[in-house]
């Protein structure tokens, strides 16, 4: 009677034991797929999250660290405009006045099939005017940024 | 706020979804390429010294430190870097033809690379090779374009055929003025019609034995950045005479009319103006031959030198197509001057060296200026010179700074 007793309690574990392997089993076979549609839903948000982290600009000391723009009102528009046919470097080596900057354009435009910039030329020209603006340096600047070593 | 937000999130989903998919593929996924190109600080310049200053990465532009152009021949990798407009993409070597025409053409002929080099005698010269706008950054007001500081010059050996030898083999006409060059390199709006640049020389130089059909430097295929596989060299003027990625010359009955031939570009006002000053595009006139100028190659600026050891200065002086005549270095802003030792010319257009040994007389801060002084006396401005629209020209002393420790 007592080992009958045992013998069905642990039949009946085994049973539990089984049914519940079979439930697992069951839910992973049912699962595997969803599984793959999660994972390359997951690597698909990844790529779309990388993509818009990479588009936030980096600044550094007030510079877009990815064209070396000072970062002010507009720059954005001129990074976009300008590097549609050369580096940016070519627009911050450069300075002059608002005539000067828009002299340039209009050769641009005469020469080198820049397109109308339409209401976006005096955004554009509020932007260099103030952060590229020429800076007298005289007949002859004194050396700077030297690097000392010893000869 | 919100880029570290972004970040966070990007953190936590892609760890999620590279265990994700490493359980589920048990295999690492692609790396993500990094698609920030940092062209503020440039780097490496295909093909170039590493040591080469990138003003530009589009169009290449760059240009070499004084120090690193102490060679007394430059090694093509130290050679300056200036383009208008992109590098031809694919360059197919055994289809590359040279075509010379125009109207004070005798004929029109088509020569492959192979019967360039087969057919006419090879000349081997040292030519001194100068951008226009070396020095530009000095102008005060500014002046437009790549900001070059020194640099922009070198003196390689260039092997190729003579130009002349090639227009007598077409013909030229008694009334031929120019000969212009076309390129193959591509324009930066993408036109692949548009003529990036075409200048050239009037027919005098062009007919200079020293004027190449260049395919080499010192030995070697052109670099791909200085216009291989064939190109022009006409030392001792803008570098922007010597077409690079030569394709086509033309023989011209005037002045050649290209892109870059006309407008402010390469050109100066035909009278000295003040700082500044609009000047009308008919009173500009093309820059033929360079200035007088000269190079401290040695020692590199900063040189900190310890009691009274003398140590040597050195570099190269040129003059267009000129010879020059002495070198003196200053050590006192211009109040008293050295002549400096001085070698010959080994060829017309080829730089020439200097060198003195000197020591500093007291503990401190000292500029050693160079000055170099051309066959017709004209010697180096100390201060910028003459200003013009488009900042060319500038050969104002070198200076560099050194200190008695």
């Amino acid at each position: 009677m007592g080992e009958n007793l045992g013998n069905r309690e642990e039949l009946l574990a085994i049973v539990d034991r089984v049914v519940k392997i079979i439930r697992v089993v069951f839910i992973i076979v049912l699962l595997y797929p969803f599984a793959f549609y999660v994972a390359s839903k997951i690597d698909f948000e990844k790529e779309k999250i990388i993509k818009k982290v990479i588009e936030i600009p980096i600044v550094e000391n007030g510079i877009d660290v990815e064209s070396g723009l000072i970062v002010d009102e507009h720059y954005e528009l001129v990074k976009g405009t300008c590097s549609a046919c050369h580096s940016i470097n070519l627009v911050t080596q450069n300075s002059a006045t608002r005539e000067g900057w828009k002299d340039l354009i209009v050769w641009m435009q005469k020469t080198q099939k820049l397109w109308d910039l339409g209401d976006n030329e005096v955004l554009i020209l509020d932007y260099l005017e103030k952060n590229y603006a020429p800076k007298e340096q005289g007949r002859r600047a004194p050396l700077k940024d030297v690097e000392w070593y010893e000869l | 706020m919100d880029r570290k937000k972004f970040i966070s999130s990007s953190l936590i989903l892609s760890a999620s979804a590279f265990v994700w998919s490493k359980f589920v593929f048990g295999s690492e996924q692609k790396k993500t390429q990094n698609v920030i190109s940092n062209t503020s600080n440039g780097g490496k310049i295909p093909g170039k010294h590493e040591g080469l200053t990138i003003l530009n990465p589009k169009p290449w532009n760059a240009e070499t430190p004084p120090h690193l152009l102490d060679d007394k021949v430059t090694p093509a990798d130290k050679l300056f870097v200036r383009n208008n407009g992109r590098i031809p993409e694919k360059i197919d070597v055994d289809s590359w033809t040279l075509t010379i025409e125009g109207e004070s053409a005798k004929s029109s002929k088509i020569y492959t690379l192979t019967e360039l080099k087969s057919k006419f005698k090879h000349y081997t010269y040292q030519l001194t090779l100068e951008c226009g706008g070396n020095g530009r950054k000095e102008f005060s007001p500014p002046a437009k374009g790549n900001q070059w500081d020194l640099g922009a010059v070198g003196c390689p050996e260039w092997t190729g055929v003579r130009l002349k030898d090639v227009l007598d083999d077409v013909g030229v006409k008694p009334d031929a003025v120019y000969i212009g060059y076309y390129g193959k390199d591509t324009h930066l709006s993408g036109d692949p019609e548009k003529v990036v640049i075409s200048r050239g020389v009037p027919i005098a130089k062009a007919m200079e034995d020293e004027a190449l059909i260049a395919w080499s430097i010192n030995g070697e295929d052109l670099p791909v950045m200085n216009g291989f596989p064939l190109r022009l060299v006409f030392g001792g003027w803008p570098g922007s005479t010597s077409g690079k990625w030569l394709n086509k010359i033309v023989v011209r009955n005037k002045v050649h009319d290209g892109p870059k031939m006309g407008g402010n570009s390469y050109r100066i006002p035909k009278y000295p103006v003040a700082p500044g000053t609009k000047v009308p595009e008919e009173d500009m006139v093309i820059i033929e031959e360079m200035p007088v100028k000269s190079l401290i190659t040695y020692p590199k600026t900063g040189a900190l030198i310890k009691g009274g050891k003398s140590f040597e200065v050195r570099g190269h002086a040129w003059a267009g197509d000129l010879t020059i005549a002495q070198v003196h270095i200053s050590l006192d802003y211009g109040a008293t001057w050295k002549l400096c030792n001085l070698s010959e010319a080994i060829n017309k257009n080829a730089w020439q060296h200097f060198n003195i040994k000197v020591s500093l007389p007291k503990k401190g801060y000292y500029e050693v200026w160079a000055k170099a002084t051309d066959s017709d006396d004209v010697s180096q401005p100390m201060v910028i010179p003459q200003w013009n629209p488009k900042g060319y020209l500038n050969n104002a002393c070198h200076r560099i700074a050194v200190k008695r420790v």
